[in-house]
This record gives C-alpha cells, structure tokens and sequence, in this order.
C-alpha cells in the first residue's frame, strides 16, 4: 500500500485526525503541541499520527494535503490546516463551528 | 541551519508583490520567525489559500533551512 493510500485510509476511517510530530501526551514541537491543545480546549474526540515514528507518512503528507510543515488537521477527510491555521480559525469561533456543522463526536 | 529575516521578507514580496511582510525572530536563532503578511490580493482566498501563497514563497526553503515559520495573514483594512 502507498503512503498515499495509507494516508487516504487513515483520514477517510477517522473524523479528526491529527498528523503531529511525538503523541498528544509528548509532542515533541512547540506547533503540534499547541495544535493538541487547542483539539482538547474544543473537547472533541480525535485520532492522532506520530510522524516521528514514520518517515513514509512524514514526506508523504506534505506530498498528500501539498502543505509543507507538520502538524496537519484533518475533519472528515478534509484537510484544515496547520497550527496557524488552526489557531485563526479557533480564535474566530470557526473551528468550533465547524466541528459542530461536522457532528463530530466529543472526547 | 538558519535564514536572514531580511531574506525570508524579500522572498515573500517577490512572490505577492502587494505584501505587507513584518517578521519577527520567535527564537533569535534564525530558525524560528513569524510572518505577518497582508495582501489586497488575498481578499477572497481560503486561509489555506493565503497561507500556501506565503509558504510556496518560501519554496523547498520551508521545513528545510527554515525550521519553523508562524504564519498570519489579512487584508488591508
């Protein structure tokens, strides 16, 4: 399996998920870590992928989503963002907004 | 590895030549700065638009040379 289908299977089998460098209780960059907090301040369930652990998924979400840092959201198969991008939308209600309009289950 | 902020601003007017690019050295270690661009020409364009419009300034430098680069975009007001 390529990591292209690798990755189209993880984001199409998870409605949140979160390709991050280290895990949600270690992330090892300041980025990811501020994008696993703002996950947990919106209270909503999600998956996460360490690419520290997978050199494969590493160059090949930057390849998947054409978006060249880690860490990468993904809400229902659909790429948002990194942690800036994230953070904008968070800050303006956006985010919250659409993790509701995307039913999403909470943690 | 590290990159010049005057280089990082430079690219980035180059690449969306009605940028206002104010950068700022997060770390004072040439590897981790913020860029604050606004740009007329980002009126109507997603976040991700805006933002993919600044990195692919940046080139192959993103995540190479340059480690970390906090992005924040706008409009003129």
């Amino acid at each position: 399996m390529s990591s292209n289908e690798r990755i189209a299977e993880i984001v199409g089998t998870n409605d949140v998920v979160l390709f991050m460098k280290g895990t949600p209780l270690f992330p090892q960059c300041g980025f990811s870590s501020k994008a696993i907090a703002i996950l947990d301040h919106l209270g909503v369930a999600y998956a996460s992928v360490d690419v520290l652990q997978d050199m494969e998924i590493r160059q090949g979400i930057k390849a998947y989503s054409d978006w060249p840092t880690i860490p990468q959201l993904y809400v229902k198969g659909e790429f948002v963002g990194g942690s800036d991008i994230m953070m904008e939308m968070y800050e303006a209600g956006e985010l919250h907004q659409l993790m509701a309009d995307a039913q999403v289950a909470q943690a | 590895m590290a990159m010049p902020a005057g280089e990082i601003e430079a690219l980035i007017r180059a690449a969306i030549p009605d940028a206002e690019v104010t950068i700022t050295d997060l770390a004072g270690d040439g590897d981790h700065y913020a860029a604050h661009v606004i740009a007329a020409s980002f009126a109507g364009l997603s976040r991700v638009a805006r933002h993919k419009a600044v990195y692919g300034a940046l080139g192959t430098r993103m995540g190479g040379v340059l480690h970390a680069l906090q992005v924040t975009t706008g409009v003129p007001t």
